[in-house]
């Protein structure tokens, strides 16, 4: 039986690793390198990595930092950031990196994710939708940002992300800013509405701050991706760097017990 | 030695990486001249069937790959869409595959029990393996779950020839071994100790 995939999201941010709350303070985590050889060790379900510097600084992705990432991996990974290209995509398929990730490309321009399935297959392709609450005078909702959430579209984030699915998308990962970093639990509202929607797999990320918040997750939207970043990077209150990911059969009971098998 | 044959599709690298640190010697092939009888083939492949074959078509190597697999009989393992190119063809495309399994690659999302769930088939999934398979036949105690991204799938059409079944939906043809030729859909170079106890029972059969 297919099961849920637990997901550590890596950001890189000036060469090194870092975790950031609300998408803002970035703090020093670590070496991306070292991070994958521990989440190879602990068997980690798939590993997401997305650079956050590429996209607002107009840079191409860094393809001596991804193809060193690819030959250290020895699981699934995704690689974001910087990707404007169905060749840079094909390029870093090439390097043995299994998902290619975009979010600012793809919103401004949805055939991309066409040109990238015909390039790459579109279980490789990934769109990435930042996602904020806003409350104005007359609406309520969820508003779609790129650029770190510093530009927002007005776009309807569901109906959109279903073009994006349309166009070519293997997979959706929904990133919520206001949850970032604050190791609260997802915002299940938000992931209901995305899941109702949509017929590609779904991943989400921000919020998890323990596996009880990942298995209700699981509980509520059934065989999804979970991914976090604070979760796998830090340990306690205070928030000591310390890479983790549960054991095998941690993660086969909580698999389990949220689906009820 | 085992020779990853790289004509222009798949992760050569992580399948080099992973012969590596089981400690066989491996190397990467781009040329015809550079195959022989001596060797154990890994066919890999990702993407569209029809990108891929054509890749395999123009890449020169495809008579001498057909010379050493069913005149020399040397074993040669697909792998993803590697093991789909195996099959005589594939719905996804309309070029004819290698037909050294008897069978064809069929759609999920045209199959009535599994075309309503999300599509790929992604993520971490059970292998069933059939008792009398040789790829399982060590190291395989603890159930063996293996990483799946794809949509279609391999429909052996003589049953004998599986060595595992997975279920989505509907009880597919994961792995197959017709003699001295096998395919894996699963991605066994990215599926942690269970991909590298498979790759090492292929190594030594």
């Amino acid at each position: 039986m297919l099961r849920p995939r637990i997901i550590p999201c890596l950001l890189v941010h000036k060469g090194g690793l870092v975790k950031t709350q609300q998408f803002k303070d970035p703090k020093y985590v670590g070496d991306p390198i070292n991070a994958v050889r521990i989440f190879n060790e602990k068997e980690a379900d798939e590993l997401m990595v997305l650079d956050i510097d590429a996209t607002v600084n107009k840079m191409s992705p860094d393809f001596a930092l991804i193809a060193k990432l690819a030959a250290e991996c020895r699981m699934p990974l995704c690689y974001g950031g910087g990707v404007t290209t169905a060749e840079q995509a094909a390029r870093i398929v090439d390097m043995g990196v299994e998902k290619v990730a975009v979010s600012a490309a793809a919103v401004a321009n949805p055939s991309l994710l066409t040109e990238m399935a015909a390039a790459v297959g579109r279980q490789s392709v990934v769109a990435v939708l930042d996602v904020r609450k806003h409350s104005g005078l007359f609406t309520a909702g969820y508003e779609l940002c790129t650029h770190n959430g510093k530009l927002v579209h007005k776009l309807d984030p569901v109906a959109f992300t279903k073009q994006l699915q349309d166009a070519g998308a293997g997979e959706i990962v929904i990133n919520s800013i206001d949850r970032d970093g604050l190791m609260q639990g997802y915002d299940l509202e938000l992931a209901t509405q995305f899941k109702q929607a949509l017929k590609v797999p779904l991943t989400f990320l921000g919020g998890a701050g323990s596996l009880d918040h990942m298995s209700d997750l699981v509980s509520n939207l059934g065989v999804v991706g979970a991914a976090a970043g604070s979760l796998f990077v830090f340990k306690g209150k205070y928030r000591a760097v310390l890479i983790n990911y549960p054991t095998p059969e941690r993660k086969i009971k909580l698999c389990r017990e949220a689906l009820n098998h | 030695m085992i020779c990853i044959v790289d004509y222009g599709v798949g992760n050569i690298q992580a399948f080099l990486n992973l012969f590596k640190r089981l400690g066989v010697e491996a190397r990467r092939v781009d040329n015809a001249e550079a195959l022989s009888d001596k060797d154990r083939l890994v066919l890999p492949g990702v993407g569209h069937v029809d990108h891929a074959m054509q890749r395999l078509n123009d890449s020169g190597m495809r008579p001498k790959l057909e010379e050493l697999v069913m005149g020399a009989k040397v074993p040669v393992v697909g792998i993803c869409v590697g093991m789909q190119m195996l099959a005589q063809g594939s719905d996804e495309g309309v070029l004819p595959g290698l037909n050294w399994v008897p069978g064809r690659v069929r759609a999920f999302a045209t199959q009535p029990k599994s075309a309503d769930l999300p599509m790929p088939h992604m993520g971490w999934n059970n292998l069933q393996p059939r008792a009398h398979s040789k790829l399982f036949s060590k190291g395989f105690e603890d159930a063996p779950q293996f990483y799946f991204l794809h949509s279609y799938f391999f429909d052996a059409e003589d049953k004998q020839d599986v060595a595992a079944t997975a279920n989505y939906g509907l009880d597919f043809d994961a792995v197959v071994s017709r003699g001295h030729i096998h395919g894996i859909q699963c991605h066994p170079e990215k599926s942690h100790h269970w991909g590298e106890q498979l790759l090492k029972n292929f190594v030594e059969l």
